[in-house]
């Protein structure tokens, strides 16, 4: 039997409705588990309720109906055995930045009730882990984002948590220190049994860290598996055409339809995309169907499933278009 | 709760003690008032029935008590940069005592309460203000403004927690401390100013720090006064330090 770290069951959380703003329904039903010692990545646009998600599973707020088990205690029965098994690094940079590195870390290890000398030892420990232990006596307020983000993760590990909550960790960080950061979790899994939930809206961030993948739209996990499992449950290549003016009347959208061995075609502003059997075999009838009528196109690619496909195929549009919706 | 108040109070303690350029620049107002105030408005002790014989002497303790109020109203200040970043999120998703919180904050802005106090009494005496009473007077004085300072700076960090805001935060506080300060004995001997403001003084807590404070300065003090108004002062301070601390719920339900 398979233990789960962290157990979510039909979590419900709607916002009361604000001045200028509708109720805001964030999370609508949404059930997920993560087994001891995986990551999971939480995959969606912005507002599709990661961060809610995360916040009702660290205690910070509380859903207005479900249930949810962190490390095996309720969220809302037990929130002070959860608080002491969990670490949290929220969406914002959550250190002090008047402190130094050091502080901060002595600061939260003493929190947890870890000794003076013990939590000084233990940011030692982990200030040389991440690189920082040349910074470890500058205020925060003087460190590159980069590093900042760093010493949130440092944080979240303080006392030694068995599940760690990675909102959005690299949002907003530049390429390299992303990277930098993405090789601090791909090292920090599989350690120490540490589960993680890690929420992202980049799709490549969550094919580089995540063991398990569930992808949430409007309040709900839409699907679930490994990356790979999720690629592959698709059938066949996924086929784009660019077109020069957009297919405003769908003539262009009946004609590709009718070939053979097309799948259901997406229309995106003047972009196409359809899954198809074969790439090889479909790309040359695409060009030849559109040649006949003169229809102008820009390009055609064709490419193996990614999980930008995988999203289209479960929220019905492509993750570029959520996330400007959003 | 203690630990965690200690541990908290450390922190703010010190990042006020890496930033002292903000105490100074608080205390530029008092002694604005103090010293042009106090000089143009000598002559008031000369009205019939106006209690004292120095001004300066009167309005120091006043004053005390207005700074106090105005530094502590940003307070909230403090909670509402961690809120803008993300550590009140994560100290609020650990096992710390939000009673501790709350509390260590509280006790690092009652700290700042007592340097300028003693600043204010530093800048009164250079002009001239002179006492009768004894230690006693000063410790009083002390006291109730650290009480002053506790109560409405937990008052300023519930008004943080509810707003989120600066702005909100530092409107309502404004809007507040003036009449507070206006509607007291600070400025003005009671015997002078109209019956409704003594009225109103008579529910004001800050007036009651301002009445026990210049009473156990007095040559001869009213001591029941000075303990009736500083009970007062207690115990509005622990009923507004218990319904602040209770505001994190409130800002947990809306996060």
């Amino acid at each position: 039997m398979i233990t789960h770290a962290l157990e979510a069951v039909d979590l419900v959380k709607t916002y009361p409705a604000g001045r200028k703003k509708p109720p805001l329904r964030a999370l609508d039903g949404l059930t997920v588990s993560v087994p001891e010692g995986v990551v999971l990545g939480l995959l969606g646009p912005n507002g599709a309720g990661k961060s809610t998600t995360v916040k009702i599973l660290t205690t910070l707020s509380r859903a207005d109906s479900g249930t949810a088990r962190v490390a095996g205690y309720d969220v809302v029965a037990q929130q002070d055995q959860v608080r002491r098994s969990i670490g949290y690094v929220p969406q914002k940079t959550s250190s002090d930045p008047m402190a130094t590195g050091l502080e901060n870390l002595v600061l939260s290890g003493r929190i947890f009730g870890l000794s003076r000398q013990d939590a000084v030892r233990r940011a030692g420990e982990l200030l040389e882990r991440f690189g920082l232990a040349d910074h470890g006596s500058r205020a925060v307020k003087t460190y590159s984002g980069g590093m900042q983000r760093k010493l949130d993760v440092a944080l979240g590990l303080v006392h030694r948590p068995r599940v760690l909550f990675l909102d959005e960790p690299t949002t907003g960080l530049d390429p390299e220190a992303r990277a930098d950061l993405w090789n601090e979790v791909i090292r920090l899994s599989g350690q120490e049994g540490l589960t993680v939930l890690l929420t992202t809206h980049y799709l490549e961030e969550a094919d580089r860290l995540a063991g398990q993948l569930a992808i949430v739209d409007h309040g709900k996990i839409v699907a679930e598996g490994t990356p790979e499992a999720l690629k592959s449950a698709l059938r066949g290549d996924s086929v784009q055409v660019e077109l020069v003016d957009a297919d405003l009347d769908g003539s262009v959208r009946t004609l590709l339809q009718q070939l053979p061995g097309i799948g259901e075609i997406v229309v995106e502003g003047n972009t196409l995309r359809a899954r198809v059997d074969r790439g090889a075999t479909a790309v040359p009838a695409v060009l030849g169907a559109l040649e006949d009528k003169a229809i102008p196109v820009v390009a055609v690619t064709v490419s193996r499933p990614s999980l930008d496909d995988v999203y289209l195929q479960h929220t019905g549009r492509s993750f570029k278009v959520a996330e400007e919706a959003a | 709760m203690s630990t965690h108040t200690a541990l908290v109070f450390g922190r703010w303690t010190r990042a006020s003690y890496r930033q002292p350029a903000l105490i100074a620049f608080t205390l530029i107002q008092p002694a604005i008032w103090l010293l042009l105030f106090g000089q143009l408005f000598q002559g008031v002790v000369r009205i019939p029935g106006f209690g004292d014989s120095s001004y300066i002497a009167f309005l120091t303790p006043g004053i005390v008590m207005m700074t106090a109020l105005m530094t502590s109203g940003w307070s909230g200040t403090s909670f509402i940069q961690d809120m803008e970043r993300g550590v009140m999120d994560r100290l609020l998703a650990s096992p710390v005592s939000r009673g501790g919180l709350m509390a260590g904050q509280l006790l690092s802005n009652a700290t700042t309460t007592l340097i300028q106090t003693i600043l204010v009494f530093a800048i009164g005496f250079a002009a001239g203000a002179r006492y009768d009473g004894g230690v006693g007077g000063y410790l009083v004085t002390i006291v109730a403004s650290m009480l002053v300072g506790t109560a409405f700076g937990s008052l300023s960090n519930a008004v943080a927690l509810l707003t989120r805001q600066q702005e909100a935060l530092i409107g309502i506080s404004q809007f507040v401390s003036l009449p507070l300060t206006f509607m007291s004995s600070i400025m003005i001997d009671p015997s002078v100013a109209p019956h409704w403001v003594n009225v109103a003084a008579r529910y004001n807590p800050v007036d009651w720090a301002t009445i026990a404070a210049r009473q156990s300065l007095a040559a001869d003090p009213d001591w029941s006064s000075v303990w009736r108004h500083g009970a007062y002062l207690l115990a509005f301070t622990l009923i507004v330090g218990w319904l602040s601390t209770r505001a994190f719920r409130t800002y947990q339900r809306s996060v």
